[in-house]
């Protein structure tokens, strides 16, 4: 039963991998730019969940308003901080984007105190039996919220017009340039509907740990980077697979590997051995 | 001595070794455009290495010695892995590099695990002997910088950081150069860990974690990518001004990560950019190509 539980733990894991993942290799995908202050917009994504659903009781309300808000945030951190320096070699506008990161971790160890905060009644917390393992309610409803937001998605990416115009300009925004597509309207876009899911990964964690802290994104920011490289940088399907594929792997390695490396430096470790067999990445096209 | 007191000489102390630190990387990613987010490793293995040994009994130099080897041995197999993956893949890679020493030195009862290696010796040489010890190390890596960069192997890292591909078409083995900046560049970063590991005088795994990675970058983005002097500035300034000013202390990772950003975001050449944009006919003829920004 380890077995099953050890993967269920994985998927659980690699579902918030995901969340943060997609809208990494979106940015990429559009603009070649490796957005770490992504993980700045999923730590605030938990703050506001955490403070909203105080306030108000409702965790459904807290949900909706850090998507919005952070999703806003992240069209202005476009606007304001990335779109001056896109002609720029691509190291520029990824140290920008860790110095974004790292500043806005100290806002909120100054804003909210460096100790983190919890939910007054965390929600979701009662224990469930399915398949003879056991979960709590909460890692459920991570497991399901992403199926169903990355299914929203994948339907939006493919039966809309609109949908398509956003594919065909994360492929080749150039081509699709030419082609008339309002290439800044899909990048305003690109960067509210990938920090909308950070926002909701955000939350997730602040729920399955009760806790939100001003360095929560670090290692997630981290971990997503790996992702998006393993999935073959902008490449969509490749992040999804490479998300939940290092969440199993970690679940394992912790058991097994746990006295040699602890998790994060399995990942890595899984990172570079890829890498070096495939630059291109698990599923990238060479 | 000297009229300095203590304080006064172990900032400076601390200052030298930021420089030493600083111009390392400055080797990999400012001459070679080889970007690495895990540059504090190196400093890393330095460190461990050199308190270990000093530990086992060994004099300093065999110490530091040892620590510049380990260092730049392991910075050469790590430079094998920028022939096979390049700019953003690169950084990825190095920055699980930093991930991957920090957890193995976590888990690794020999080093001491969580808990680091204290106890380390001193230098032996007093507070104001290993000042001048820092400085003279220092000094040698301003004037090996300063003689590489003017060499027919800067020349060949400039060319590689301004496009591989064309440097390879002129018939550059990049592969060799590559490799020889990843093995001088954490060599020295080695050197520059056995000299803190002394000077602190104890160690754990979170001295050099991916902040100590970021922190370095910092110094050699904001002096300018390749820039010698421009390097020495910020490192100078950004290690001492927390220490220096209580104040800034409690608000270093907020001014580090804000001046990052402000600077690649308003000017990517870093301070000798700057400098170069006030200044620009008194340092056209001996800066071009000084910043690759």
């Amino acid at each position: 039963m380890l077995y099953v539980e050890l993967l269920a733990q994985g998927l659980v894991q690699g579902s918030i991998y995901a969340l943060v993942a997609v809208g990494l290799t979106l940015v990429y995908g559009l603009l070649r730019i490796l957005h770490v202050a992504h993980a700045g917009l999923f730590t605030l994504g938990g703050y506001i969940g955490v403070l909203v659903t105080n306030a108000t009781g409702s965790l459904l309300l807290a949900l909706v308003v850090s998507m919005l808000v952070v999703g806003l945030l992240g069209m202005a951190i476009y606007r304001l901080c990335y779109q001056p320096i896109l002609d720029k070699p691509p190291y520029v506008a990824l140290i920008a984007s860790i110095g974004l990161f790292i500043a806005m971790e100290e806002i909120y160890r100054i804003a909210f105190g460096p100790y983190g905060i919890s939910y007054e009644n965390p929600p979701l917390q009662d224990v469930v039996h399915i398949f003879g393992i056991t979960l709590r309610l909460g890692e459920v409803a991570v497991g399901i919220g992403t199926l169903v937001l990355i299914g929203a998605l994948a339907l939006f990416a493919s039966k809309t017009r609109f949908g398509t115009v956003w594919r065909a300009t994360v492929t080749d925004p150039e081509m699709a340039e030419s082609f008339g597509v309002d290439i800044i309207k899909v990048r305003y876009l690109n960067f509210f509907i990938g920090s909308a899911l950070a926002a909701v990964a955000g939350v997730m964690v602040a729920l399955l740990n009760n806790l939100v802290e001003p360095t929560m994104g670090s290692v997630p920011s981290y971990k997503a980077l790996a992702i998006i490289v393993l999935g073959g940088l902008g490449d969509v399907r490749g992040t999804l697979l490479a998300a939940l594929a290092l969440g199993v792997i970690e679940a394992y390695g912790t058991i097994y590997l746990g006295n040699y490396l602890d998790r994060d430096a399995i990942a890595f470790a899984f990172l570079i051995l890829v890498l070096m067999v495939r630059p291109q990445g698990l599923f990238g096209r060479a | 001595m000297l009229g300095l007191s203590g304080y006064e000489i172990s900032l400076i102390t601390s200052m030298g070794i930021a420089v030493i630190f600083a111009l390392s990387l400055n080797l990999i990613t400012g001459f070679c455009g080889q970007i690495s987010l895990g540059h504090a490793a190196f400093y890393g293995i330095g460190a461990y290495s050199s308190a270990m040994l000093t530990k086992a009994g060994m004099p300093l130099g065999v110490g530091i010695l040892g620590a510049v080897i380990f260092a730049g041995l392991v910075g050469l197999a790590v430079g094998f892995t920028s022939l096979r993956v390049r700019h953003d893949f690169l950084a990825i890679t190095t920055m699980g590099v930093g991930f991957l020493f920090i957890g193995i030195m976590r888990q690794w009862d020999f080093v001491g695990g969580e808990m680091g290696v204290s106890g380390i010796p001193g230098s032996g040489l007093g507070k104001p002997g290993f000042m001048f010890l820092v400085l003279g190390f220092g000094v040698l890596t301003v004037l090996f910088s300063l003689h590489l960069k003017r060499s027919w192997m800067g020349y060949a890292f400039d060319a590689i950081a301004d496009d591989e591909d064309t440097a390879r078409v002129i018939g550059l083995d990049v592969s060799r150069y590559k490799l020889a900046a990843f093995a001088m560049g954490t060599a020295l970063a080695g050197l520059a860990g056995a000299l803190y590991a002394h000077n602190v005088r104890f160690i754990d795994p979170e001295s050099f974690g991916f902040v100590e990675s970021i922190t370095v970058l910092a110094m050699v983005v904001i002096g300018g990518i390749g820039s010698v002097f421009g390097v020495i500035i910020a490192a100078a300034l950004l290690s001492v001004l927390p220490l220096w000013i209580q104040f800034i202390d409690e608000y270093k990772l907020l001014l580090y990560g804000g001046l990052l950003f402000a600077m690649m975001r308003f000017s990517p050449g870093g301070l000798a950019g700057l400098a170069k944009q006030i200044l620009p006919k008194k340092s056209s003829l001996k800066a071009s190509g000084d910043t690759k920004a």
